[in-house]
């Protein structure tokens, strides 16, 4: 079983991410379970969600607290809460911004990735809405969960216009990766 | 066919394939997704029932008692603040006979304001006469319902009857459901046929005055009811089985129970953690294994009795506490074994209050904390220098 844990903020659908991440692990034939942890839903505010994946039925409901991945939507929550507590020290964290790891103040032994998720968003969706573009940068370094998979819960969830840029800012993520991996 | 889904959704479809007459209910966090999806589908035609809104849950249960009494299949959905504005009408549901479904998606009461679970809602409501099962995981919110009314509208029970799900944890989670069928369901579920109704033809009355005369007598025929009800939630979940594979208890489920020397104990979405655990436990040479008690209300004594011939202690985790008496499953556990010939240890900590998240290393700690000895009355993981516990 494979463990990921999301951090954002109320609006910048993490409570959804967890959700298409969840479906495209379905899509690929495996078990998933997506959960969310509200603090008060207000916009702005602190949001965690969960998702499990693995190939056997899942029963633990419990919250994750040593996640084997962390995504995190938003840098400005590094500093304000403990977001790479528990990481798996061989784990994997990916974070939406223009820095470099190097440069983020994160107390982890995991690999650390960046990518500037909100700016392709804006690029090529429209709209400071940058899930869809971390999780198919997720999908691609994780090999977790394949393109297919993503495209399909993307395909699913929303209406065709909103799903076809989506899934563009979800190409463009995936060759992003395949740049870094060339590195 | 398996859909990933939301547990609100299975509820919403399970409601659905149930097809109500008649539903009313006022959204509510964390039960809001089930309103929001059930109206949905009634204003796109794929529900063919009156949705009547109302002003409260006061409201809410007013109608779908009203529409119980002429004959209607009606649907309800609730919880914390807007079950204790029921509690009222439901007393008066139950005491009119009157069949049909409420889903509580639990969570605590206030005050101090919180939105998250526990159970602390649903058992308040345990002398009303109101039957009450808990669901485990969003398959069996998917196949409960239509056993919820099959149970309820049985002429044997003629009762109210609750679906609990835990808030959040199921009712927002999204995991893979076997979805039922109309055709399945129709099968299952045949058409409501009422004892009683309101029928200006065969003019009746319900709920009227009872003098002490006969009061005690109607009260005893609710207590019989109860009874009654026992062994038919048990076939009705033998029956759903045989038609689908598909079992997770009727009054109650075990898990690798054969030859546990403890047992653990719980309701709900906890279940899933519990079993976990086990394997953990088991794993370390642990003779342990899970009760879940999946009807609490009838609360099966024979049954459990039966199931724990052998068991030398329960480890009970409640997800409300009684204020000035202790915690509740756990009271009525023990309760089940007094004088009896078998009489196990019997420890109970409470868990998970106000949504408060139940890790499998705290469940283990009080395994072993427990195991040979009765504790109680343990709130688990709490901030012990905020409340300078004693």
């Amino acid at each position: 079983m494979k463990e990921l844990r999301l951090h954002g903020r109320g609006g910048q659908g993490v409570v959804t991410a967890a959700e298409l991440v969840a479906q495209a692990a379905f899509a690929d034939g495996k078990y998933a379970l997506a959960f969310p942890s509200f603090g008060s839903e207000r916009m702005g505010a602190p949001v965690q969600s969960f998702v499990r994946i693995s190939d056997h039925p899942i029963r633990a409901r419990n919250q994750i607290y040593a996640p084997d991945y962390l995504i995190v939507q938003d840098p400005t929550l590094i500093g304000t809460i403990d977001v790479t507590a528990g990481l798996k020290a061989d784990g994997l964290m990916i974070i939406d911004t223009e820095k470099d790891p190097g440069k983020l103040k994160l107390e982890t032994r995991a690999k650390v990735l960046t990518i500037p998720a909100t700016k392709i968003a804006l690029e090529i969706i429209g709209r400071p809405i940058q899930n869809t573009t971390l999780l198919g940068y997720f999908a691609a370094v994780t090999h977790l969960i394949s393109f297919e998979g993503v495209k399909k819960a993307i395909g699913n969830r929303f209406p065709i216009a909103v799903a076809q840029k989506n899934i563009a800012a979800v190409e463009r993520a995936f060759s992003l990766a395949r740049e870094v991996a060339h590195v | 066919m398996r859909k990933l889904i939301e547990g609100s959704m299975a509820v919403s479809e399970s409601v659905r394939l149930c097809r109500p007459h008649v539903i009313a209910a006022y959204p509510i966090t964390p039960q809001t997704h089930i309103v929001e999806f059930l109206s949905q589908m009634v204003a796109d035609g794929d529900l063919k029932s009156e949705f009547i809104n109302v002003e409260s849950e006061f409201g809410a249960a007013s109608v779908v008692l009203g529409a119980s009494a002429v004959g209607a299949r009606a649907y309800s959905a609730t919880t914390s603040q807007g079950l204790l504005l029921m509690s009222e009408v439901i007393y008066n549901i139950a005491g009119m006979r009157l069949p049909l479904v409420i889903t509580i998606a639990n969570r605590s009461v206030s005050a101090p304001i919180s939105i998250w679970n526990d159970h602390s809602d649903v058992v308040v409501l345990r002398d009303s006469g109101l039957i009450t099962l808990f669901a485990e995981n969003a398959q069996e919110l998917m196949d409960i319902h239509p056993q919820a009314y099959k149970i309820a509208e049985n002429p044997e029970v003629s009762l109210p009857v609750s679906v609990n799900m835990d808030g959040f944890i199921l009712t927002h989670a999204f995991e893979p459901v076997e979805m039922l069928d109309q055709k399945f369901v129709d099968e299952f579920l045949p058409p409501f046929e009422p004892v009683h109704k309101l029928d200006v033809e065969n003019p009746i009355t319900m709920g009227l005055l009872a003098e002490p005369t006969w009061y005690m007598e109607t009260r005893y025929k609710l207590k019989e009811t109860m009874e009654d009800a026992i062994p038919i939630i048990e076939n009705v979940a033998e029956e759903f089985k045989e038609k689908t594979g598909r079992w997770f208890g009727g009054l109650i489920d075990t898990y690798r129970m054969e030859d546990a020397e403890i047992a653990i104990v719980g309701m709900g979405s906890l279940i899933g953690t519990l079993k976990d655990v086990v394997d953990t436990l088991r794993a370390k040479g642990e003779k342990v294994g899970v009760l879940k008690i999946r009807s609490f209300r009838p609360f099966p004594k024979e049954k459990i009795r039966e199931i724990c011939s052998e068991i030398n202690q329960l480890v009970v985790f409640d997800k409300s506490y009684s204020l000035g008496l202790g915690t509740i499953l756990q009271e009525e556990l023990r309760a089940c074994f007094y004088r009896q010939k078998h009489q196990p240890l019997v420890s109970g900590f409470v868990v998970g209050l106000g949504g408060r998240d139940i890790p499998p290393q705290s469940i283990i700690d009080c395994y072993n904390e427990t195991k040979g000895k009765e504790i109680l009355d343990e709130f688990v993981d709490i901030n012990e220098e905020a409340v300078g516990r004693r």
